[in-house]
């Protein structure tokens, strides 16, 4: 039971990986390394590229140029061994449908007896909270618990890295909250490594330590959310009325703008008003405007408004 | 433990779970025991009908026939059926993500299919011997007939399925191939003698599984004189072997090349983008 060292090195590296379907270029250089251990997500407006930037890394896609290691090896030559150490989650799976749960997990492990000591079929159902399921069919689980039992048996073979494409699409609240606590108890078991893919923010912010924001074919932010929301907010929107007329002006140095525009009005600016920008807001203009067929706009904009200094140093060398 | 065998011996846990699913879910069993019903009943009422130069009558004369079709319907229709349905629901791409995922989903699926087919041609089997007059096994050497082309029709129209469901990737695709499967019973001589066509429509019979392994029943099940019947009026017992073995070689031949071309293109979007598609086409 060898296991291959999993702490050193990158647990996943890209570099200029591009994707062209016919004359569409859906990934046009993404590059970013992601160190062994903790959660990572992959935000992005719908059809950014998130899915098919995940399914080439789990090697189940080829790539158009650039390179990909996974795991210490390209994913379109992974071979057995390599893919013992992943476990794979997506969006939507129906499979075995008529199986029971217990039997499916159970039979599930042994595919991974050769590589690693996979987990036993009680224990890992009562980690992902399916105990009480376990002599029901697949078919019948409700969503929440189905997605619980698709992560259950990504985890099963003990993964160095783990894949979730979308994980809580089409959950209510309370399947939501079920399944973050779901992956937070799964990032305190055994250092698994967690890639996993959402475009809903407030889902990245919660689960993740790290963002990387994939958006017009290309990442542009990564960041801790905390970093991401600092540079969201270092411009402010400065709002006035002067001469019966709204003004509206950005800045970077709101107190010094201000200190300026009342030194100089002689008693004309009337309501003024000083707003921080959200990450939240600007991640939600660069949907609005993606999703409007308007991506390299959607962009520049979101780029402008989230001045964060090395990212903004690479774009400029472009 | 080697990973290939350990991939190979999961596979066949896979394949009696998975018959144990089948044979234990009502759905299932009416599924295929209900055209099977529908076709002995109409067997039941061919009693009394005489064929020419045959000692049975032509229910009993069809008995072993169907028989032999269901080996091949079991086998190669099962088998595609299966794949087709895993590759939308995402039994395969699972089975594709781990470790000799794939080998043990291919042997699960394809023992599975050999199981559940022997199943029931041992029903059909037993239906026969107890309400058909002259359907018996007329000596011990018939009973290994019986089996040899049993197992060699299995041999031969598994992998046969399994190379169709890597060609065809679209549950709609299913009556592609249902409806030429139709057409070949047709001139298989299954129903009626083939002598009774013209032909050029029995040398395309012929060619096919489902001719051979109704004629091995036939000739396994019924008295020798009912061999009047049968083209050249021989049971051609050689021709026949050949003819499976022809067919299983091929089939194997061309499987493993095909089915990893399948899997190496099985993704998440595939999937999704056919499921797409089949919703559409069902409105």
């Amino acid at each position: 039971m060898a296991q291959p060292p999993t702490d050193a090195g990158h647990a996943i590296a890209v570099s200029d990986l591009r994707m062209r379907y016919g004359d569409k270029d859906v990934l046009k250089g993404v590059d970013f390394t992601i160190e062994a251990g903790g959660v990572t997500a992959l935000l992005g407006p719908n059809g950014a590229g998130k899915t098919t930037t995940i399914e080439i890394l789990e090697g189940f896609r080829s790539r158009s140029a650039g390179s990909v290691e996974v795991l210490g090896a390209d994913p379109e030559h992974g071979g057995e061994r390599w893919k013992a150490r992943m476990g794979i989650v997506l969006q939507e799976w129906r499979d075995n449908g008529k199986w029971r749960v217990r039997d499916l997990v159970a039979h599930f492990g042994d595919y991974y007896r050769p590589y690693a000591e996979p987990w036993g079929a009680d224990e890992l159902l009562d980690v992902v909270g399916l105990a009480t399921q376990a002599k029901q069919r697949v078919q019948r689980l409700s969503g929440g618990q189905r997605r619980r039992l698709d992560v259950a048996l990504g985890i099963i073979g003990r993964p160095a890295l783990l894949f979730l494409d979308e994980p809580t699409t089409g959950f209510d609240p309370h399947a939501r909250r079920e399944f973050h606590e779901l992956i937070h108890r799964l990032t305190d078991l055994e250092g698994t490594t967690i890639l996993l893919t959402t475009h809903d923010l407030d889902e990245a912010e919660k689960l993740a330590e790290r963002i990387l924001i994939l958006a017009g074919g290309r990442i542009i932010a990564d960041g801790s959310p905390d970093q991401l929301a600092r540079a969201a907010a270092t411009t402010a929107e400065v709002k006035w009325m002067q001469d019966g007329r709204l003004q509206v002006h950005a800045t970077d140095d709101a107190t010094a703008f201000a200190r300026k525009l009342l030194a100089t009005d002689e008693g004309a600016v009337t309501d003024l008003e000083i707003r921080r920008a959200s990450l939240e807001e600007a991640y939600m203009t660069l949907v609005e405007q993606f999703e409007a067929g308007e991506a390299e706009a959607a962009v520049d904009k979101f780029l402008s408004k989230l001045w964060l200094a090395s990212f903004a140093k690479k774009e400029a060398t472009k | 433990m080697n990973p290939a065998v350990n991939a190979y011996k999961t596979g066949w846990r896979r394949a009696l779970i998975e018959t144990r699913i089948s044979l234990a879910t009502p759905s299932e069993v009416v599924g295929i025991v209900f055209p099977l019903a529908l076709a002995v009943t109409v067997l039941l009422f061919l009693r009394g009908v005489d064929v020419d130069d045959s000692p049975v009558s032509l229910g009993s004369m069809n008995m072993p026939s169907l028989i032999g079709m269901m080996i091949v319907w079991g086998g190669a229709l099962g088998v595609l059926s299966t794949m087709l349905l895993d590759r939308t629901n995402g039994t395969m791409l699972r089975a594709k993500s781990m470790p000799g995922g794939m080998t043990g989903y291919l042997v699960g699926k394809l023992g599975m299919t050999a199981l559940v087919t022997a199943f029931n041609v041992v029903v059909l089997l037993v239906v026969g011997l107890v309400f058909f007059d002259g359907v018996e096994f007329g000596s011990p050497d018939r009973w290994l007939l019986f089996l040899a082309v049993l197992a060699l029709g299995l041999v031969a129209t598994i992998p046969l399925g399994a190379v169709l469901g890597a060609l065809f990737d679209n549950p709609s695709s299913m009556a592609l191939v249902m409806m030429p499967f139709m057409g070949l019973v047709a001139i298989s001589g299954i129903f009626y003698p083939v002598t009774a066509l013209p032909e050029w429509l029995q040398v395309i019979g012929q060619v096919f599984p489902t001719y051979w392994t109704g004629l091995g029943m036939r000739h396994a099940l019924l008295p020798d004189s009912a061999v009047a019947v049968e083209i050249g009026g021989d049971w051609r017992t050689l021709t026949m072997f050949i003819v499976l073995a022809a067919w299983a070689v091929a089939s194997l031949a061309f499987a493993p090349k095909l089915l990893s071309r399948m899997a190496r293109r099985e993704s998440g979007s595939t999937m999704t983008a056919r499921r797409e598609k089949m919703q559409q086409n069902w409105g």
